[in-house]
């Protein structure tokens, strides 16, 4: 059977995978692009053909930084490229094939249902980092980003008595904007730690090349106490309590404690990428020690340790949207060199600009990096019934008492009590069990491994899953 | 938990549990539900314990629910459409597999 091919397959159209389609279309190469949205823009422009036409009052309080994506959006529409959105990829083989489905979990007949790829680039983006705490799964507490998704796709602001609690610029971002929605903020237990504030100082002189990023953090904090919003910070511990759904939220600074009434719970502990695919893919992976997460191993291209297969934007170190979009452009320049389109020089004299201007972008990441380190309280649930599987409905006491055995690897530790065995394949509780692997044994989290990820990535239906033997 | 800034003018019908609801077009099953009023969309495989939307973005595979008869529908993905039958996906507890 010969399969639809295209040169460049793209997985993702946010900034990263937009940029790199335009760049190769520019050069005539043939590009499909798959997403799993309904339309181009990823997590940061999500919605915003939707928004501009349909709600135009809050696609302008959205900012200048928007309304240029929107053109981005609209160049991107017009590149020639082929697009086929709400595709879920469930698997993709060595010789880079293509299995993907609808929202449904099915085929339907608008698209072929399998493609083949010369080039692969991913650019899928990142994920909310999980931050488990007792009573995490009752409903009622949901990720930060989550209100931001309602919001973008749906005019849904909270209601009722909102609490923040975590750390990290986009929780700042999203609560300003909630802010400027007209929602009232009942309070932000910020749980960012002390030492790190004073570690990341030395960095601040590299951060101050870009000092935009710098003015719009502290901006954004002076905006959130001129509102007169309760924040708390240096908070220890945030349990979510109630039966059916969540009533209050009790918190500990030092020997304070404090209980506050609340109808929705929003979790936010910084970003970190979605490996899932370079993952199952058998891309090498490194652990990135500042930030505690697993990230592909690639050159200043983006190019994986799989022959034909590259990334750009924030599944690989998280970076933020432009210099996610400028990856993309690199992306896409070396891969019209390995394919011959165009010389090695030439590649080179395209790309030393954006190269520069990444460079600038990247100047203020190892002061943010530092200063939003993840903590340890955080990273490994100082109460051993915390829920950090919350498929499996695993414990952090389950987890301990597996590496106690000798499970000393998430993949041991998912064969002896099915932790990330469940539907998400261990996207929400891997990190946090190599954490707990790692303070339960004293090894270093980079000697410990990941879970083995196999197809099919998402639920499929058995007659689909048949397709693969 | 949540409240519409603005309403939409197309309006698509779907049921949930047997109730009837007119939800805007051009949004995932859970936002629909959230916009009503309804948190809990299924109860955990093992322990029965309620759950609901939890990352929106495809995530967590918290949100699953069963539609048109369909079982573990990611109801954050899923986007509405006319007629929908939606129930939430109850689990018997202490099941492991
Ligand atoms: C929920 C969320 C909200 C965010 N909001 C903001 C914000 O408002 N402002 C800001 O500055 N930063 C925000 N960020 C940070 C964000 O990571 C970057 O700003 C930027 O969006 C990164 O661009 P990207 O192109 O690398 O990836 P993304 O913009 O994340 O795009 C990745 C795309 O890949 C698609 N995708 C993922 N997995 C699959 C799959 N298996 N199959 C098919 N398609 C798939 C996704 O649907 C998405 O459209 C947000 C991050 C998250 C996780
Ligand atoms: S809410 Fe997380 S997958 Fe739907």
């Amino acid at each position: 059977m010969t399969l639809p091919a295209f040169d460049y397959v793209i997985l993702g159209a946010g900034p990263a995978g937009m940029a790199a389609a335009l760049t190769a279309r520019e050069h005539g190469v043939k590009v499909l692009v798959l997403d799993e949205q309904s339309q181009p823009g990823g997590q940061i422009y999500r919605n915003i053909e939707t928004l501009k036409t349909t709600r135009p009052q809050e696609f302008q309080k959205l900012g200048q930084e928007y309304q240029s994506a929107s053109q981005l959006v609209e160049n991107f529409r017009q590149c020639g490229v082929e697009h086929w959105f709400e595709r879920s990829i469930w698997q993709i083989s060595k010789d880079l094939s293509i299995y993907h489905v609808n929202p449904e979990g099915e085929h339907d007949s608008s698209v072929p249902s399998l493609v083949q790829a010369k080039h692969l680039l991913i650019a899928v983006g990142a994920m909310e980092r999980p931050m488990p705490l007792p009573g995490w799964t009752l409903p009622g507490v949901m990720a930060c980003t989550a209100a931001d998704v309602l919001y973008k796709t749906s005019g849904l602001v909270p209601e009722g008595k909102v609490v923040l609690a975590g750390s990290g610029p986009l929780m700042l971002l999203i609560a300003c904007r909630m802010l400027d929605a007209g929602v009232r903020i009942s309070a932000i237990l910020d749980t960012g730690n002390k030492t790190s504030t004073l570690e990341s100082l030395p960095l601040l002189p590299k951060a101050l090349r870009t000092p935009s990023y710098l003015f719009k953090g502290a901006s954004m904090i002076w905006k959130l106490r001129k509102a007169g919003i309760k924040m708390v910070s240096g908070v220890q511990t945030v349990e979510a309590l109630g039966t059916q759904k969540l009533e209050q939220v009790r918190f500990r600074k030092g020997s304070m404690t404090e209980t506050l009434g609340a109808d929705l719970l929003l979790l936010h502990h910084g970003v970190v990428p979605n490996v899932q695919i370079t993952r199952l893919l058998g891309c090498e992976h490194q652990w990135y020690e500042q930030q505690r997460y697993w990230e592909p191993k690639v050159d200043e291209w983006g190019n994986t340790s799989v022959k034909g297969v590259s990334i750009a934007g924030d599944c690989g170190r998280v970076a933020g949207s432009k210099v996610a979009e400028l990856s993309g452009h690199l992306a896409a320049f070396d891969m019209l060199y390995q394919m011959k389109v165009i010389t090695q020089k030439d590649r080179d004299q395209k790309s030393k600009h954006l190269f520069e201007q990444r460079n600038s972008h990247l100047a203020v990441r190892p002061f943010l990096d530092k200063l939003f380190q993840p903590s340890k309280n955080w990273l490994v649930p100082q109460d051993d019934s915390t829920l950090v599987c919350r498929c499996e409905e695993v414990t952090v006491r389950q987890i301990r008492d597996a590496v106690k055995k000798g499970a000393l690897s998430p993949d041991r530790v998912k064969s002896l009590i099915r932790c990330g065995m469940g539907p998400c394949q261990g996207r929400v509780c891997g990190l946090n069990v190599t954490e707990i692997i790692a303070d339960e044994s004293g090894l270093p989290p980079e000697t410990l491994g990941y879970f083995k990820i196999r197809p099919p990535l998402r639920p499929i239906t058995l007659g689909l899953l048949a397709q693969l033997h | 938990m949540f409240r519409k800034l603005s309403e939409d003018r197309i309006k698509v019908r779907i049921s949930f549990e047997g109730e009837e609801f007119f939800v805007d077009t051009d949004q995932s099953v859970a936002s629909a539900l959230l916009a009503e009023g309804h948190q809990v969309f299924r109860s955990s495989v093992i322990n029965n314990q309620p759950r609901g939307a939890f990352c929106m973005m495809g995530v967590c595979f918290d949100c699953l629910l069963e539609i048109n008869g369909r079982p573990n529908q990611q109801a954050c993905m899923v986007p509405v459409k006319e007629n929908m039958v939606i129930k939430r996906q109850i689990s018997s507890g202490n099941n492991p597999s």
